[in-house]
């Protein structure tokens, strides 16, 4: 680091190569890496809605305009605009029911979760936690804990779903709370409702996917 | 090769995995030990990826040191950085999906240890790079072992679990506190304490042998 003061012209030009070749080589890396990244994202997604959707074997998009719901044509799992859902096919390509992904606050952070729905019953038949971060051995039995998360295999969504008291559940839009996690589950329920208020309308209205039968 | 004057290959390797340990010795890059050390994978996954990106971008400081001007020189090695972390951090995300989304943030935030840009300045930008890439390989493999160390205790009494597999039977109640953040300052604290009294052990022992 001895010898002449460098000219300001060759620190300029130092950092502007330097910029430069960074930047190639991100741009590079980054549509290397951009289909696989998208693969990764819509397989989760893919796998995700037939385990909410029991008996779905694929998954196909919609997306939410105003109080319409119609197929769309972003892919599976891929970010979009529009608020999504993903109808969840047999091997026939009958929908058997909606995957619609929901989130809101916890505990600790946000919760985003995935959950089944049966249009026009209004049934919940599965959910799963995508992504939270629940304080470990506590809010994380929302994900952990079989006898909540079976709470959701069959579950009545319509007037709205009410929490109870571990064990006290007695009707068919009533799920169990875990002991020492109520926040957590208070917040999946609410998350549950707000979703479930926003889709039920909509989505009696949705065509079948092309090529599909009700 | 020769290396007649200045320390040997294997001495410049191994200051980074005991002597001059980034975690228990040089007590820096503790954000990220805290983070990721709640289970034995995130540490590993972790411990591979500052290698990549502190391997990388040692050897290019070090290539580079003849043509990079003093007065910028710290840009150019966060330029370098952050390149190579921006590249991990996307071939984490493509090739193993389940291990970026446990880190979540983390991996960008390798742009910000300390490790990195330290070894930058104070050994790649003055040595010679095949030495530049045995001290970041020493460093990080020092970084990755203390990780290793933290994490083993932290997942086996937190969750019972060791790489994911349980340990203990069902009736086996995790102590939590383990997993959260008190328990990965008490696991480094224990680590320091006991691994401080030993090197003074082995400094009080070496003393009388070198004065006789």
């Amino acid at each position: 680091m001895s010898g002449p003061e460098p000219t300001s012209a060759k620190l300029v030009g130092t950092l502007t190569l330097a910029g430069l070749l960074s930047g190639l080589v991100l741009v590079g890396v980054f549509q290397a890496t951009k289909p696989l990244i998208a693969a990764n994202r819509a397989a989760a997604m893919q796998a995700a809605v037939t385990r909410v959707v029991p008996g779905a074997v694929q998954a196909a998009s919609y997306e939410r305009v105003g109080d319409k719901v119609q197929p769309s044509k972003v892919e599976v799992g891929a970010a979009s605009d529009k608020p999504m859902a993903y109808a969840g096919l047999d091997k026939d390509g009958r929908v058997l029911g909606f995957a619609i992904p929901a989130e809101g606050p916890g505990f600790m952070d946000t919760i985003r979760l995935l959950y089944g729905y049966v249009p026009g019953k209004g049934t919940v038949i599965g959910m799963e936690v995508l992504d939270s971060r629940e304080t470990p051995g506590l809010g994380d039995k929302i994900i952990k804990d079989a006898d909540f998360v079976g709470n959701f295999k069959q579950l009545d969504s319509k007037p709205e779903i009410v929490g109870k008291k571990k064990g006290t559940k007695s009707k068919p839009n009533e799920i169990d709370f875990i002991t020492g996690a109520t926040i957590s589950s208070k917040a999946v329920v609410k998350i549950l409702n707000g979703s479930t208020a926003q889709w039920a309308q909509p989505l009696t209205t949705a065509a079948p996917p092309a090529g599909g039968k009700p | 090769m020769s290396q007649d004057n200045g320390p040997s290959p294997w001495t410049v390797l191994a200051a980074g995995l005991w002597r001059e340990n980034p975690i228990f010795a040089l007590v820096i890059g503790l954000c990220p030990t805290m983070a990721v050390t709640n289970t034995v994978t995130n540490a590993l996954v972790m411990g591979v990826a500052t290698l990549v990106v502190l391997v990388g971008s040692s050897t290019l400081v070090s290539a580079l040191r003849k043509v990079t001007p003093g007065p910028v020189r710290i840009t150019i090695y966060i330029i370098i950085i952050a390149t190579f972390v921006s590249a991990v951090d996307w071939a984490l995300a493509a090739l193993l999906p389940a291990a970026h989304k446990q880190l979540g943030a983390f991996i960008s935030l390798i742009v910000v240890n300390c490790i990195i840009l330290g070894r930058a300045e104070a050994f790649a930008a003055r040595n010679a790079v095949w030495p530049a890439v045995l001290d970041a390989l020493g460093m990080s493999l020092g970084f990755t072992l203390a990780m290793l160390m933290i994490s083993a205790p932290r997942e086996i009494l937190g969750s019972g679990t060791l790489l994911g597999h349980p340990l203990f039977g069902p009736r086996f109640e995790p102590w939590v506190i383990m997993v959260l953040p008190p328990g990965g300052f008490l696991t480094m604290a224990t680590e320091l304490a006991i691994l401080a009294w030993w090197r003074q052990r082995l400094a009080a022992r070496r003393a009388p042998a070198e004065a006789t």
